[in-house]
């Protein structure tokens, strides 16, 4: 069937078998390899995206059901105004916090908090858990990555200053 | 991780859904997918086609009916979670719904189709139980209604009858002047399936006294299931001391259910949590009454 998505202000058209989910149109198709591919049944979070603005499991989604919403993937987490290469303020927190060692979950970390901070921008680390409580990461323990987003809540409520105020 | 192949179709009336549900045997619906989409992947389910439901009009929406809120089948679990009716009427699924999945499921889980896959720990369907919602479904040009207790007959089997879709659940608005919830969980993580779940819809009258108490069970049997609670309770003087009236009563209405064991955990411990949590379900929608009545 022919199937036709919005993904990061694009429209994707292909011919695909009905049984290929969104996952795999945005990685094989769209050719966007930033969103991983894990458990591929819904267990991990490592394939999150964003559909309609909301965080959702890409691998639990079939690419036709898809059709007619928008899609953004980690490769456009902030738009696509930035240069290539440049990071959003959120995948800065990333870094600067540690929050990020094979990097396997990240992209769906990112997503999952850019959600959260888009519904809740002052969360508590409570909320952050409970917005990452999905997203599974087999290297960091968690702890750095709610520090991400506590960091990234904060830069993005405007006080993106250098930690020694200089 | 790959499902087998099947076709997809995407009727615009439920009627057409049924036509497809005739003509195809093995056929399913998919609405959220939540639960459908790992099974494909899993192979559990092999249909020869996927009937997406999304795209019937009028399935999506919440609406108040007088004495009861009306949810259509296509209402996602965060549409729910966030509505004004559901918060204002139906406090214990509002409630219930934090425990189901985790936000990135919930923004594509279904109400409906949560109940329709009928697994035995899931949340929604233990609502429906304590609640006593009523599911209505088309089937043969004809609407059918089941009630919600008498729907889930085992672990993922329910009276659906083969050619039928669900298009709207039912659930009763409370009559009385006060409302007391409670809903407990204990699950290996945040979000995965319940090893056991207790709900508890407490209403009282305007004197404080308890005119209906309704308390079930899920995850530790096939089904969810309702506990008969018959004890008097008033809540004039604040929050009653019941002594051990609860936990016996608790106790005699486990022994009337047949608990599940698996690697997981054994059914004497699922029966010493059910217990537990049910006594907190009820003295939290207790505590709520009382401190209402304050
Ligand atoms: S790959 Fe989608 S949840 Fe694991
Ligand atoms: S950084 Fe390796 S899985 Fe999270």
């Amino acid at each position: 069937m022919n199937i036709t998505i919005d993904i990061n202000g694009k429209d994707v058209t292909a011919a695909i078998e009905p049984r290929v989910t969104l996952l795999d149109f945005v990685r094989d198709v769209a050719g966007l390899k930033g969103t991983h591919a894990g458990c591929e049944h819904g267990v991990c979070g490592a394939c999150t995206v964003l559909l309609d603005g909301e965080a959702v499991r890409s691998c639990l989604i079939l690419a036709a059901q898809a059709e007619g919403s928008q899609i953004t993937t980690i490769e456009a987490v902030d738009g696509t105004t930035r240069q290539p290469g440049e990071l959003s303020i959120i995948q800065d927190a990333f870094c600067e916090s540690h929050g990020l060692q094979c990097g396997y979950c990240t992209p769906g970390m990112v997503l999952a908090a850019k959600t959260l901070l888009q519904h809740n921008p002052t969360p508590s680390r409570e909320q952050v858990r409970d917005a990452i409580s999905g997203n599974i990461c087999r290297c960091t323990g968690y702890v750095q990555i709610i520090d991400a987003i506590m960091l990234a809540a904060e830069r993005l409520q405007g006080r993106n200053q250098p930690a020694d105020g200089a | 991780m790959k499902s087998a192949s099947f076709d997809y179709i995407r009727p615009d009336t439920l009627d057409a859904v049924c036509a497809c549900l005739a003509s195809h045997p093995d056929a399913r619906i998919i609405a959220g997918g939540q639960s459908l989409v790992p099974m494909l992947a899993m192979r559990l389910a092999r249909p020869s086609l996927v009937i997406d439901i999304a795209h019937i009009d009028g399935l999506s929406a919440i609406r108040d009916d007088d004495s009861a809120v009306v949810i259509g089948a296509m209402v996602r679990q965060a549409k729910a979670l966030s509505d004004l009716l559901v918060a204002t009427h139906l406090p214990l699924l509002a409630k219930a719904l934090t425990h189901v999945g985790h936000p990135p499921t919930r923004a594509r889980g279904t109400v409906g189709g949560s109940l329709v896959h009928a697994d035995p720990s899931a949340e929604i369907p233990l609502v429906a139980v304590t609640l006593g919602a009523s599911l209505r479904m088309r089937d043969a040009g004809e609407d059918v209604e089941f009630h919600a207790e008498e729907f889930f007959i085992g672990p993922m089997l329910t009276m659906t009858p083969p050619t039928a879709c669900l298009f709207e659940i039912s659930f009763a608005k409370p009559t009385c002047a006060y409302v007391g919830t409670g809903f407990h969980e204990v699950a290996a993580r945040r979000s995965d399936y319940a090893l056991a779940a207790a709900a508890a819809h407490i209403e009282a009258d305007d004197a404080g006294v308890v005119q209906d108490l309704r308390l079930a069970i899920g995850g530790i049997s096939d089904f969810p299931q309702r506990l008969p609670i018959d004890i008097h309770i008033d809540l004039s003087a604040g929050m009653a001391d019941l002594g051990t009236s609860l936990t016996t009563a608790i106790d005699a209405a486990l022994d009337d259910v047949d608990i599940v064991e698996d690697m997981h955990a054994s059914a004497s411990y699922r029966r010493r949590v059910a217990a537990e949590l049910a006594r907190r379900a009820v003295d939290d929608a207790l505590r709520e009454i009382a401190q209402d009545l304050s």
